[in-house]
């Protein structure tokens, strides 16, 4: 065992990221030779463990999703007599709404880009951008549900629409979700500038956007061409 | 106006109902009264709840726990005595619709809002400080997951006085908890309370996960954590992974309730199988995230209580992780008899048996810590020597069970009922006891009772034994579990020793509550002076006791595993010449607001009071997006303050080794 | 001497241990599994405990005789066989697993050169429903059979999730709606076994047992022909009657029951046959009756 005269156990003292090093803990020490035993500060790096943080949020979000991906997977052919999907899906009305979510994606990217800039204009503009994008989906998909339901395919007629209506459904309320948080964000960069806390926060933002997106690539292809072919 | 709410929701003709009520009623009254009689709200509202303390949150979480230990308890009783009753020509003395909604109360309650609240309470208050971090990575939502496990724990509470609860087991399957054959509101309390506080549990995996990767102290490497902290960080991976599916299922549930969905149905294509298959794919790793902090708990308390490292420290991580990996691999061993094929049950068997083998190094290694060392019998000690004998006769009916055929004679027989209360009761259950026993000094300052705490373990012990012993042998007679009546005389005998167990481990209950009140009496005799009650070997019991809010006035620099018992070996310093400030977080009322609102709207949702749901979430956004432009959220603890406070509590002596 | 046989036979006589008490060959391979399981396990388990209760009491901290080493905390020769052992004695509950679940598969015909006799059982809410479709009868909450002869069950539930279960004489299934489940038994020995449903339905589900009796081929003719001259029948009102919600029923015989009966019940539980009926998830039982029986 060691009796802590050397700064070294097997090697250089591990410090943690983001914490300031010993200079400051050097000054304040019992005579010389002794080792380091505390560290006065410690600059915690909470932008960096809030990123952390909500990546990890969005991992339990993925398995939700994948959950429901499980529940569509087991449940898809089930159609108790009731509509096909052949029979409900336009793939390019799909196509269209898909363009317009991978757009606002490519935007939310050019709105991080302006906030790595300080760009403030820029940064609204994009994320402006972003959200009417954003909004179209959402308009196209509730078109989408309203005509289907219509036309009785509703959630309640089979297990298959059941599951197609409940993962699609679970996708855009993420996606309005994103939206709100999105307006919210927009109004805290107006008020309050770039502060570490707004752009922590938009960078976490534009993080649930992409997932979003990745998501929806998922659906895309496992309900809507699988279903169609 | 009031959906499906009128006054006749309340049980005014069932006698044992009201008398509960009315018993849960007087002890809110008691409560309440005291705290206005004291004048002691503002304290209240500022030092607690509204309080982003991890200490404080801790606290709370067990003190829940507690409380709904005596809720889940009491339906115990109930359950014992009418099965000991209720032979042949005698009914007992509950009929079956009430019955029924014992044991679903029961096994929800225990599960969800005591063993739950209990683990997560106990890594609130020691993780932190294990680690030498001064709280968890993001307080306020720690403050949000206890509200929104307490309004959970509410519902089902307020479901005995409003209305009633599921009817249908603590995981609801349907059929049987669809909309036809269960069209009350119970399963729709059952749902909403697990719904709130699951987002609750899983914002806690997200907390703590984020805290030990990101705020231990410098040089301490991932294998130089103590193994609590390691047991906390795969358990919270497992929280992180699996709740999201209890989410899917009780969503699922709740859209074919609510929506007229086919997901569980009978018919239009319904399959209630996936139901049983996702609800146990969470189900499973479920008990692992009870029983992995408990591994833990006794992990730190036999290496203390023995003055000896503990043994096979890495294989502890690496049996850690892989039980926690297993965990995901088991699910269909809690339905062989569902009819899955032979190749498909055999495979999860086996997996299921390949999980009892890193379970086993730990008892092996926990045994070897004890070799060679100076292991002092106190009741910490007790309950852990009690757990490893009762855990290992759990774990053999349990790989007994994993073998298929054995399986499908003793499926949801009273032989399953005994091993898993076997493996949750000495495990998880002696594991909160142990616990608490332990570091109750460091979060409050006083030592527990010894003798009575010595005295409630062997209630529990014993009561265990003659509680769950006879169970083991009803299952190999044949009998089933959930019956609220049977007709073979040769099973009355054994459910009456069963409910004589019961008794027992009520008396141990009693004592233990005798336990707090006589050691709050008497804490100045039992005051923790010096921090370090039992000869700790790990970073929490570097601090005073009860700590102050800051935790550390100085971070430790970690250099080898048992950090402070490394400290103490090299006699360190702890007196600092400068103090400097210290950032802390501000309370925030945010959380119990936001709970507030959500528990309301669950509420409204139960009773299908449509403007009220949509009315409370909104609220409770609104509290969310205020809070999220609140810039005044944190605060300095002023240099001279942090001196006095650690001058006032004589915090530079050291224990000595 | 003779007395310590006798007595186990006693104890164990009767349906007291039902299950270690099996009177069939399904339920005798399963207890021996039980049994050779924990033999195994206990060669771990019993020295495990006596080692925990020594070493606490040896090493307690007011011996101060035994050797204390504080830092000794790692051998890899201990690891090794930690280690080793769980992993040796779960191989070989791992191939027993393996084995056991193909021989003892519900699914799977049992070893007789003896013609089968099939049997289906419905779960009602709160009681068996048992058709002969052979036979062309039926029986609520008794079932007969002849022994030494296996019967191939087919189970559904025209109601919730329910599971059929003899324990005297092996395996249980669930029972489900839409879709049948198969299990295969045999009773070594003319006698009558309880049988239950060992997965809770609701609230009459502790009086959904049955009585099993196992009978001498001729004894079996007799129970048969006792059956045939019941004067009710199954079919329209008696089916809408049996499918209403009861407990404790008594036992019932149909000396008629309409042969596509039990199929009907599998199928209602998918099929759209009827719309307004399948939204209301009215069992697939009940849709026959109200649809008429064919």
């Amino acid at each position: 065992m060691t009796t802590g005269t050397t700064m070294a156990h097997g090697g250089a003292l591990a410090f943690e990221p983001g914490y300031a090093g010993p200079a400051e803990a050097l000054r304040d020490l019992r005579p010389a030779g002794d080792a380091v035993d505390f560290e006065l500060e410690h600059h915690a790096d909470t932008a960096s463990i809030a990123q952390l943080g909500f990546w990890i949020y969005l991992m339990s979000d993925c398995l939700l999703f994948a959950g429901l991906f499980a529940t569509y997977s087991v449940l898809h052919a089930r159609t108790a007599g009731g509509p096909q999907p052949q029979s409900l899906f336009d793939l390019r009305y799909v196509l269209a709404e898909t363009g317009f979510l991978l757009v606002s994606s490519f935007t939310c990217g050019l709105a991080t880009l302006a906030m790595g800039r300080r760009s403030r204009g820029a940064t609204l503009g994009w994320l402006a951008v972003t959200f009417v994008l954003g909004l179209a989906f959402l308009g196209m998909e509730v078109h989408e549900f309203a005509h289907m339901i219509a036309d009785g395919a509703g959630p309640g007629r089979s297990a298959f629409l059941s599951s197609f209506f409940t993962l699609v459904a679970t996708h855009g309320l993420h996606v309005t979700c994103g939206l709100t948080w999105m307006a919210i964000m927009m109004v805290l960069v107006v008020k309050k500038g770039f502060t570490p806390s707004t752009e922590s926060r938009l960078s976490c933002l534009s993080l649930f956007w992409h997932f979003l997106d990745i998501i929806w690539v998922g659906v895309f292809s496992l309900v809507y061409l699988f279903g169609v072919s | 106006m009031l959906g499906k709410l009128t006054l006749s929701a309340i049980p005014y003709q069932n006698p044992i109902v009201m008398g509960a009520v009315v018993f849960m009623a007087l002890a809110a009254v008691a409560v309440l009264g005291t705290i206005t009689v004291l004048g002691k709200w503002k304290y209240l509202w500022t030092e607690w709840l509204t309080s982003v303390d991890h200490k404080k949150i801790g606290a709370m979480y067990v003190i829940l726990a507690g409380v709904m230990l005596l809720r889940g308890f009491a339906d115990a009783i109930m359950m014992r005595a009418q099965q000991a009753l209720a032979y042949g020509p005698h009914k007992g003395y509950l009929p079956p619709e009430h019955f029924d909604q014992v044991f679903s109360a029961h096994g929800t309650i225990m599960i969800f809002f005591m063993a739950m609240p209990f683990m997560i309470g106990l890594m609130n208050c020691v993780l932190p400080l294990q680690i030498g971090a001064r709280d968890v990575a993001f307080p306020f939502l720690n403050s949000l997951s206890l509200w929104l496990t307490v309004v959970g724990a509410m519902l089902v509470n307020l479901s005995l006085a409003v209305g009633n609860f599921a009817r249908t087991g603590w995981l609801a399957y349907p059929p049987l908890s669809e909309l036809h054959f269960s069209p009350g509101v119970g399963v729709d309390y059952y749902i909403w309370a697990l719904q709130i506080s699951g987002i609750g549990t899983t914002l806690s995996g997200v907390n703590f996960i984020a805290t030990i990767l990101r705020m231990r102290a410098p040089g301490m490497t991932l294998m130089r954590m103590p193994v609590f902290t390691w047991t906390a960080l795969c358990t919270n991976i497992l929280i992180v992974a699996a709740f999201p599916i209890l989410t899917v299922s009780l969503a699922l549930l709740t859209l074919d309730r609510y929506l007229g969905m086919h997901f569980f149905t009978n018919s239009l294509g319904g399959d209630p199988m996936m139901y049983i298959n996702l609800i146990w794919i969470w189900g499973h790793p479920e008990v692992y995230i009870l029983i992995l902090p408990a591994f833990g708990i006794f992990s730190e308390i036999i290496a203390t209580f023995s003055g000896k490292r503990l043994f096979g420290y890495t294989s502890m991580v690496f049996a850690t992780m892989a039980i926690a990996l297993l965990s995901f691999l088991v699910w269909l061993h809690h339905f062989f008899t569902m009819g899955s094929g032979a190749d498909v049950n055999a495979f999860f068997g086996i997996t299921t048996m390949v999980i009892a083998v890193p379970t086993g190094v730990k008892i092996f290694n926990w045994l070897f810590t004890m070799y060679r060392g100076r292991v002092r019998l106190e009741s910490p000690v007790l309950w852990t020597i009690g757990f490893m004998i009762t855990f290992v006769i759990g774990g053999m009916s349990g790989v007994l069970m994993a073998v298929p055929p054995a399986d499908f004679v003793l499926h949801n027989s009273l032989f399953l009922v005994a091993h898993f209360h076997n493996v949750i009761i000495g495990g998880v259950v002696f594991g909160a006891m142990a616990g608490l026993t332990y570091w109750f000094p460091k979060v409050f300052g006083f030592r527990l009772n010894e003798t009575l705490g010595k005295a409630a373990f062997w209630c529990w012990l014993v009561g265990f034994y003659v509680a769950f012993m006879p169970l083991y042998v009803l299952g190999l007679m044949g009998a089933t579990r959930r019956m609220d009546h049977y007709d073979n005389p040769a099973w009355q005998p054994l459910f009456v020793v069963a409910a004589i167990g019961a008794v027992i481990i009520f008396c141990g209950i009693m004592l233990q509550l005798a336990q707090v009140v006589v050691s709050i009496v008497q804490r100045e005799q039992a005051r923790d002076l010096t921090g370090d009650p039992w000869g700790g070997r790990t970073l929490e019991w570097a601090t005073a006791s009860p700590p102050p809010a800051y935790n550390f006035a100085r971070i430790p620099v970690v250099r080898d595993r048992d950090a402070f018992w490394d400290m103490k070996r090299r006699g360190v310093n702890m007196k600092a010449a400068v103090y400097r400030p210290i950032h802390m977080p501000r309370n925030t009322g945010t959380g119990f607001v936001m709970a507030a609102f959500i528990g309301l709207a669950g509420f409204a949702m139960i009773w299908h009071i449509w403007w009220l749901a949509i009315g409370g979430c909104a609220a409770a956004m609104v509290a969310l997006i205020r809070h999220a432009f609140d810039d005044d959220r944190d605060y300095y603890v002023e240099a001279e303050e942090v001196r006095r406070t650690e001058m006032m509590r004589g915090r530079h002596q050291l224990r000595s080794v | 001497m003779r007395l310590l046989p006798l007595a186990a036979t006693l104890l164990l006589s009767g349906c007291r241990w039902a299950v270690l008490d099996p009177k069939g060959p399904v339920g005798l391979q399963e207890r021996s599994i039980i049994l050779t399981a924990t033999v195994l396990m206990l060669i771990v388990v019993v020295p495990v405990i006596a080692l925990i209760l020594i070493f606490a009491w040896r090493y307690r901290a007011s011996n101060v005789h035994a050797e204390y080493r504080p830092d000794w905390a790692h051998s890899n020769r201990i690891e090794a066989v930690v280690w080793l052992i769980p992993c040796v004695i779960v191989a070989a509950l791992g191939v027993i697993a393996w084995r056991s679940s193909h021989a003892l598969d519900p699914y799977r015909p049992l070893d007789s050169r003896v013609r089968p006799i099939r049997i289906d059982a419905v779960a009602l809410d709160w009681k068996w429903l048992f058709i002969y479709p052979d036979q062309k009868v039926a029986t609520v909450n008794q079932v007969a059979f002849p022994a030494n002869v296996p019967v191939e069950f087919h189970i559904t539930s025209a109601t919730v999730m329910n599971a059929f279960f003899i324990p005297q004489l092996g395996s249980q299934i669930y029972a489900m709606a839409g879709m049948q489940t198969e299990l295969h038994l045999l009773a070594d020995e003319p006698g009558t076994y309880q049988g239950l449903s060992s997965n809770y339905s609701g609230d009459g589900f502790s009086g959904m047992t049955f009585k099993a009796i196992a009978l001498p081929q001729r004894g079996f003719d007799a129970w048969l022909a006792k059956v045939k001259t019941s004067p009710q029948t199954l079919g329209g009102a008696s089916l809408a009657q049996l499918e209403r919600p009861s407990e404790n029923d008594p036992v019932a015989y149909y000396s008629q029951v309409p042969a596509s009966l039990f199929a009907d019940i599998v199928a209602g539980g998918t099929r759209a046959a009827a719309p307004m009926a399948a939204m209301s998830g009215m069992s697939g039982m009940a849709r026959v009756a109200a649809t008429g029986s064919n």
